[in-house]
């Protein structure tokens, strides 16, 4: 009996081991990533060292200098207008699904914009290089260099294929993400503060936006959090629709580039070992940035969970 | 008259502006939700219209014909993707599955909390950059692309959907299921397996789907891993099609008739993942709803 029972708690600790294992594996995963970046970023962090993020020289032919500048500074600008776009809405979505719709429509209604997260970025890239850009982006380019052309970030030319293109294109792409976590956040929060604000007298609109908002605006904010980090990575709807132009303009309208995209236009055709170092330290640049959004996430959520039992004893 | 002075009226204007405030942003978390959901309707017909009348048999069957020359399919890249997305599921799904059980079993551990957040970190990562990590573990010391690499990638993509989804599945598992086992004798290995893992079956099959679904639309990664190949191609060390990559490189080549095959693919793609990811949501739902009702 002895035996019997000594032999399941083999297999016991066989099952710990093989799981625990898998979970390191997943650890070292992370680790390996960062290190092999690092590794492989060597020659042109060498040559280039902090000069590398602020310089706009980017010449694989003839010169062999290679500088960042461009791509972070595209990469940052249309992710930002992305999320001044999508995170209004999103949030207006969230309410909406969460605290308006009737029941009957949430389900479905929540499923469309799911599957909204769900359509591969190179379809919206297709889609957007030959029907969003040229039907909607151009007009409004126009548009907008028309009434506010005097503003640099709307001097013109216009061109289709802009960072405008991009930004508009990355704000429906992360719509859904924001518009997602959003309606869970405002799900979560208890019904009792509703019931107060509206025994209060508040109207829905001042309940949501006196009461919900501030309740749930650290979940709100690491709705935008996944957003931005969506909208910093994606790459190949972005190459398809920014006209791919090293430019440093100030302007929305104009051509640009993002870190992304460079590496996937330019990666496979790094011909010599500098090249490739500078592309992959791009990619170590992106990484380093995702991975500081997700710490930021998650200290909001530990700070909130230290926060929580204090307020529930209040 | 100034309102504000008038102790009667002052009130009740007050009243009507809240009310008006209230209606006019009401209206408008409606609107938003309808600016929202255009995309996605506009997507889908105009991939529906482009699409549909290059589709027709041939294009399952045939291989690529060179620009200009009309006819021919994209069996090549179908098959590829197949193979890539298949080669990630095999790779992904058992440490995927074990490490969901481990983070189940140990949600507060350092350890386990550790897990969480590298997975959080590894679904963070731009899938460019997953590409560039699998170009230096694999392409670099093998000195050529390869399906292989391509597989990997899709693996490292997959990972922490299927951990997740397994993860939220394991723990909707009743308590009293698991103390039952244990009640009965059944050791802890016995027990994840022989009743929590089915009971969970439905949870690792949704997470395939979504890790498949969102795997089988990358495109980026596909771009100096599995790099593309005009012809049917099934070995793991040969460079591979696959159907996001394709749609990427007809798309923006200057052939009218490669354009029209790029939007018979993103039909394809796109009907193919919308049905995993409906499909996936509909076993989640019917879980949760039987579960809901024996937990309560």
């Amino acid at each position: 009996m002895t035996r019997f029972t000594a032999a399941w708690r083999h297999g016991d600790r066989l099952f710990d081991a093989t799981i625990i294992l898998a979970a390191l594996s997943v650890l070292l995963l992370v680790a390996t990533i960062g290190y092999e970046l690092w590794q492989n970023s060597a020659l042109s962090r060498a040559m280039f060292g902090w000069n590398f993020l602020f310089t706009s020289d980017w010449d694989p032919a003839l010169e062999q200098v290679f500088g960042a500048l461009p791509f972070i500074m595209g990469t940052l600008v249309t992710s930002l207008v992305a999320l001044l776009i999508a995170v209004p809405v999103g949030v207006g979505v969230a309410v909406f699904l969460a605290e308006l719709a009737p029941d009957w429509l949430r389900q479905p209604l929540g499923l469309l914009v799911e599957m909204l997260a769900a359509v591969p970025s190179v379809v919206y890239g297709m889609w957007g290089l030959f029907n969003f850009v040229p039907i909607f982006v151009k007009p409004l380019a126009q548009w907008l260099n028309q009434s506010f052309g005097f503003l640099p970030i709307f001097a013109g030319p216009v061109y289709g294929p802009s960072r405008l293109a991009a930004s508009l294109l990355l704000a429906i792409m992360i719509l859904p993400t924001i518009a997602v976590v959003s309606r869970d956040v405002f799900r979560a929060i208890p019904p009792a503060q509703r019931e107060a604000a509206l025994a209060l007298g508040a109207t829905r609109w001042e309940m949501i936006w006196q009461v919900l908002i501030p309740y749930g605006l650290s979940g709100l904010l690491g709705a935008v959090i996944l957003g931005l980090g969506r909208a910093l990575g994606e790459t190949v709807a972005v190459t398809m629709v920014i006209g791919n132009n090293l430019d440093l303009s100030a302007s929305l309208l104009h051509p640009g580039y993002t870190m992304a995209s460079i590496i996937a236009n330019e990666f496979a055709e790094a011909t010599f070992e500098l090249y490739l170092h500078a592309l992959i330290e791009i990619g170590l640049i992106l990484f380093c940035l995702t991975l500081g959004l997700n710490l930021a996430a998650r200290l909001l959520v530990w700070r909130v969970a230290r926060r929580a039992p204090q307020e529930a004893r209040a | 008259m100034n309102p504000r002075l008038d102790p009667v009226k002052a009130p009740m204007l007050r009243m009507l502006w809240r009310k008006a405030v209230n209606m006019t942003m009401l209206t408008l978390t409606g609107l938003f939700t309808l600016l929202a959901i255009t995309p996605l309707i506009w997507i889908l017909v105009y991939v529906v219209r482009e699409g549909a009348p290059a589709l027709s048999l041939s294009f399952f069957t045939e291989l690529p014909t060179p620009a200009g020359i009309p006819g021919g399919g994209l069996a090549n890249a179908l098959v590829g993707s197949a193979i890539t997305v298949g080669l990630g599921v095999v790779l992904a799904a058992p440490i995927g599955v074990l490490t969901a059980f481990y983070v189940a079993a140990h949600p507060n551990t350092p350890l386990g909390l550790s897990v969480r957040f590298a997975t959080d970190v590894i679904s963070g990562v731009p899938s460019i950059v997953m590409g560039i990590f699998a170009y230096t573990i694999i392409v670099l010391p093998q000195r050529h692309f390869s399906a292989l690499a391509g597989g990997v990638v899709l693996a490292f993509i997959m990972l922490p959907i299927i951990i997740r989804t397994t993860e939220e599945m394991l723990k909707l598992v009743p308590n009293a299921l698991r103390e039952g086992s244990l009640a009965l004798g059944a050791s802890e290995w016995r027990t994840s397996w022989s009743v929590l893992l089915p009971a969970a079956i439905n949870g690792v099959l949704t997470g395939l789907m979504l890790g498949m679904a969102r795997a089988a639309g990358e495109a980026a990664p596909m771009l100096f891993t599995a790099f593309g190949n005009p012809f049917m191609s099934t070995a793991l060390d040969q460079p591979i099609a696959t159907l996001p990559h394709t749609i990427f490189v007809y798309a923006i080549s200057p052939y009218a008739d490669w354009h029209a095959k790029a939007w018979a693919t993103a039909l394809v793609l796109i009907g193919l993942v919308l049905v995993l990811n409906l499909l996936a949501r509909l076993i989640i739902w019917w879980r949760t709803c039987q579960l809901g009702s024996v937990t309560r």
